[in-house]
């Protein structure tokens, strides 16, 4: 049985080529791995090899052809025998290139709407908590519940943690689940995407997500993107967290806020809480979550103290934000610091006369349009404030929405404010004036109600 | 058996006696005695004795034909494989394990089956058909086919088989060693007598991330065994181009890894060695550090035209140290008949055939499974 050799397709970009050279004449006998011709391919001259084993029978195309189509039969083999394989390359007339794209509407499916926060019952008692305790103290509580539940990072156990979220964790647990790394972010990082991956759920502290830029390559290609890439096979339940964006005084290396560039990520879930309720209720989900999560933090606010409630299980929703003031006449969208500074700026617009609405987002993906477009739509104005670069960001984001789905409640436009467009500056005046403060969510808002 | 032709200087003479370190012992050492039992308990070397000792694992008959029939398997898949890629149906990477057969096969065989697990970078296919995945649907993930190991989100570089403890199928060079470390941890996390075996390339070895996973592999003495295959390049660039110590096994020296130096062209000395491996991990001493020197026929990708290396250089490989050819000779040496190891190359070709039948007729995708498989979770 005769078998076709086709002229084949040598790079992923190839149509057509030159059949540069035969090295075999009719009548050759050939094995698996022979050169049978070179090939000019757009990128190289290539070794065309035989896969089957026989006799050359006919040479359909002479060398110094050009332009031949891929697909081409540019040959015969005769077969060695003609036993079990069916004529192999005989098979398939066009390789169904791919489906046209656009062949059918494709919708995407609509997640089911995020639950509401659980009702705090009347009569529950609250409890002054810093945001560092809250982190600890969910930390503990999913430790306690999950056997699976580790945390890994640098000082975390002996020194207690560098800013002391992990506090009193080694006590506890011991060294087998609270575990001190060498300074090896790439690696723990990945050693803790592995150990996700091999069914347990650890929780990878960085000491700031500044050294996560080294670890960055399994946050994104390692745990946010296997389990779509296996069919949903590789499941990787793995958080991510420590402070991030800027501290204090601490120079450009030590101060950016990565929630933009975790958030451009399909496969991640990104949470950046603000309060010590949020803090708790979200690191707590976000354990619990069969998804890689990104847990940013801020130091400014660890040692910041709110009200927590004192319930057995306080979990809250991922996916949903927070009206944190309710207001009537501006929206202002914020998260993580940025929500202290939009609170300042509401009190002090208040006494301005304009009530203005302050939305905590809480979940920078997938972010809670709806809480925001319905805020919108009865304010008819926004302002963003986001403590981080301008360019590409969270309040980028928010506005595209504004535009692509909130258009016709726009009253104005939508106003960024955010940290000046430079490397965080050390100086202390130049500090200052890169980062934002309420006092610019305040002017802006100004803006955006024409007062 | 043939080693690898590859010009390097003779190893197998020098290695257990050799000094660990010609340095003088630093200052602050208590007594030469000391020094030296640290050196000693260092045994660096002693794997590679242990190894010396006993080169070959001895398989019966059916074991050897079984390997062979393994070996066969990769070959013609990924033979079919390449003749897909040239008709169109493989698109994008493709990356083909021929020559390598040796060492999935044999490290494969030595393991406890859905016991350890395994990971590798994007040279899957072949680790994949020596555990035991259905070669249809692996085909079928190479064509990105609905029915696909993947459902055909992944492709040559991206599959995974959690049932058989196969971990992927990473396409970032070096990323699969400390997930690897990964899953070595939660089996020492859940004390289950697991091991993982992470394969990286020599390429992958110049990799950072690799040595942050030696270090921390052997500081907590994670049940793993790092190979590396070292096939000669690393896309385009020779061993020697690249690497400053092209002996990769004692690349765990600083990190007190014991490495073993093998002929990854022998699936029986693979196999044996890799036992030795397994029992030194087993015993809770930590990692070690295989390297199986092998060597790929084809190019690094199949748009490699591959003019970093000579044709002479290929074909003496194939025609003298080819794996398959060698296990052959042997189970005729041994007096199996040859009809039964034609019997298996027929039945391969027949397995072939239909995994590649089943891939190009398979279905393309169903377009909602665009949107599956991104999160787990509703939120």
């Amino acid at each position: 049985m005769a078998i076709e050799l086709k002229m084949p397709a040598l790079s992923p970009t190839m149509e057509e080529g030159t059949l540069a050279k035969w090295l075999v004449k009719p009548g050759d006998e050939v094995k698996s791995g022979d050169i049978l011709a070179e090939i000019e391919t757009d990128k190289a001259t290539m070794e065309f090899e035989a896969v089957d084993e026989g006799v050359i029978g006919e040479i359909l195309v002479p060398e110094g052809t050009e332009g031949v189509k891929v697909g081409t039969v540019i040959a015969l083999i005769q077969g060695e025998d003609d036993d079990a394989a069916p004529a192999p390359a005989a098979a398939p007339v066009a390789a169904p290139v791919a489906a046209p794209p656009v062949a059918s509407p494709v919708v995407a499916p609509v997640a089911a709407r995020p639950v509401a926060d659980p009702e705090v019952p009347a009569g529950t008692p609250f409890a002054a908590t810093t945001v560092r305790e809250a982190l600890r103290d969910a930390m503990a509580e999913e430790m306690r519940a999950d056997e699976r539940v580790f945390v890994m990072g640098e000082e975390v156990a002996e020194y207690q943690g560098a800013y002391k979220v992990t506090q009193g964790l080694l006590e506890e647990f011991g060294p087998r689940r609270v575990i001190d790394t060498p300074i090896t972010e790439y690696g723990f990082a990945g050693i803790g995407t592995g150990a996700a991956m091999g069914g347990l759920r650890p929780i990878i502290e960085f000491m700031t997500f500044n050294f996560a830029m080294q670890a960055i390559d399994h946050i994104i290609n390692s745990a946010a993107k296997t389990n779509y890439m296996s069919g949903g096979q590789m499941r990787c339940p793995i958080v991510f967290r420590g402070p991030n964006g800027a501290a204090s005084r601490v120079g450009a290396q030590h101060s950016q806020n990565y929630g933009p560039w975790y958030a451009n990520v399909p496969g991640l879930i990104v949470i950046a809480p603000y309060d010590s309720a949020d803090a708790k209720g979200l690191l707590k989900a976000a354990i619990r979550s069969e998804d890689p999560v990104v847990f940013l933090e801020n130091e400014l606010v660890y040692g910041r103290t709110f009200d927590v409630p004192q319930l057995d299980d306080f979990v809250l929703p991922i996916g949903k934000a927070r009206i944190v003031r309710p207001g009537k006449d501006v929206t202002i969208v914020s998260y993580s610091i940025g929500v202290g500074f939009a609170l300042e700026a509401a009190e002090q617009l208040a006494s301005e006369g304009i009530d203005a609405e302050v939305i905590d987002l809480r979940t920078l993906r997938p972010l809670d349009k709806a809480t925001v477009l319905e805020s919108l739509s009865r304010t008819n104005r926004m302002v963003v404030a986001e403590e981080g670069f301008p360019v590409c960001s969270i309040a980028s984001e928010i506005i595209a929405i504004a535009m692509e789905e909130g258009f016709d409640y726009l009253d104005a436009p939508v106003l960024r404010v955010c940290d000046e467009d430079v490397p965080l500056p050390y100086a202390a005046n130049l500090e200052k004036a890169a980062l934002i403060d309420a006092a610019k969510v305040a002017a802006a808002v100004r803006k955006v109600c024409y007062r | 058996m043939a080693k690898p032709a590859r010009p390097r200087a003779p190893r197998t003479t020098k290695s257990a006696t050799a000094p660990v370190s010609t340095k003088a012992a630093p200052a602050i050492q208590p007594s030469d005695a000391i020094a030296g039992e640290d050196e000693a308990v260092f045994a660096l070397r002693s794997l590679q004795q242990a190894h010396a000792n006993n080169k070959r694992y001895e398989a019966s008959d059916e074991e050897l034909l079984h390997f062979y029939e393994q070996m066969v398997l990769i070959r013609r898949f990924e033979e079919r494989a390449g003749q897909l890629y040239g008709l169109g149906l493989i698109g994008g990477f493709c990356h083909l394990y021929i020559g390598q057969e040796a060492v999935a096969v044999g490290v494969q065989s030595a393991l406890q089956s859905g016991h350890d697990s395994v990971i590798t970078g994007y040279r899957d296919h072949g680790h994949m058909l020596a555990y035991g995945i259905d070669p249809r649907i692996i085909m079928a993930e190479l064509t990105g086919r609905g029915a696909g190991i993947s459902r055909g989100k992944g492709g040559s570089m991206h599959m995974f088989s959690t049932e058989h403890k196969f971990y992927g199928g990473h396409g970032i060079v070096g990323a699969q060693v400390p997930l690897g470390a990964g899953l070595a941890f939660a089996h020492k996390y859940r004390n289950d007598g697991g091991v993982c075996i992470a394969y990286f390339g020599d390429g992958a070895s110049n990799q950072g991330q690799v040595y942050e996973t030696f270090n921390m592999a052997a500081l907590w003495k994670l049940p793993i065994v790092f190979v590396v295959e070292n096939n000669g390049y690393a896309m385009g660039t020779a061993v020697k181009r690249g690497s400053a110590e092209t002996h990769f096994y004692r690349r765990g020296t600083a990190f007190r890894i014991p490495g073993m130096d093998v002929n990854g062209m022998d699936v029986l000395e693979v196999r044996q060695a890799t036992e030795v491996a397994l029992e030194f991990v087993r015993a809770g001493n930590g990692p070690v550090l295989m390297e199986l020197n092998t060597y790929r026929y084809r190019g690094h990708s199949m748009s490699d035209p591959a003019k970093y290396r000579s044709r002479e250089e290929v074909q003496e490989m194939r025609d003298k140290h080819d794996p398959i050819e060698a296990a052959k000779q042997e189970l005729l040496k041994r007096g199996i008949d040859e009809v039964r190891i034609k019997d298996i190359d027929k039945k391969i070709r027949q397995v072939v055939a239909e995994a590649a039948d089943f891939a190009e007729n398979s279905p393309e995708p169903d377009m909602p499974e665009l949107y599956t498989d991104v999160l787990v979770g509703t939120y």
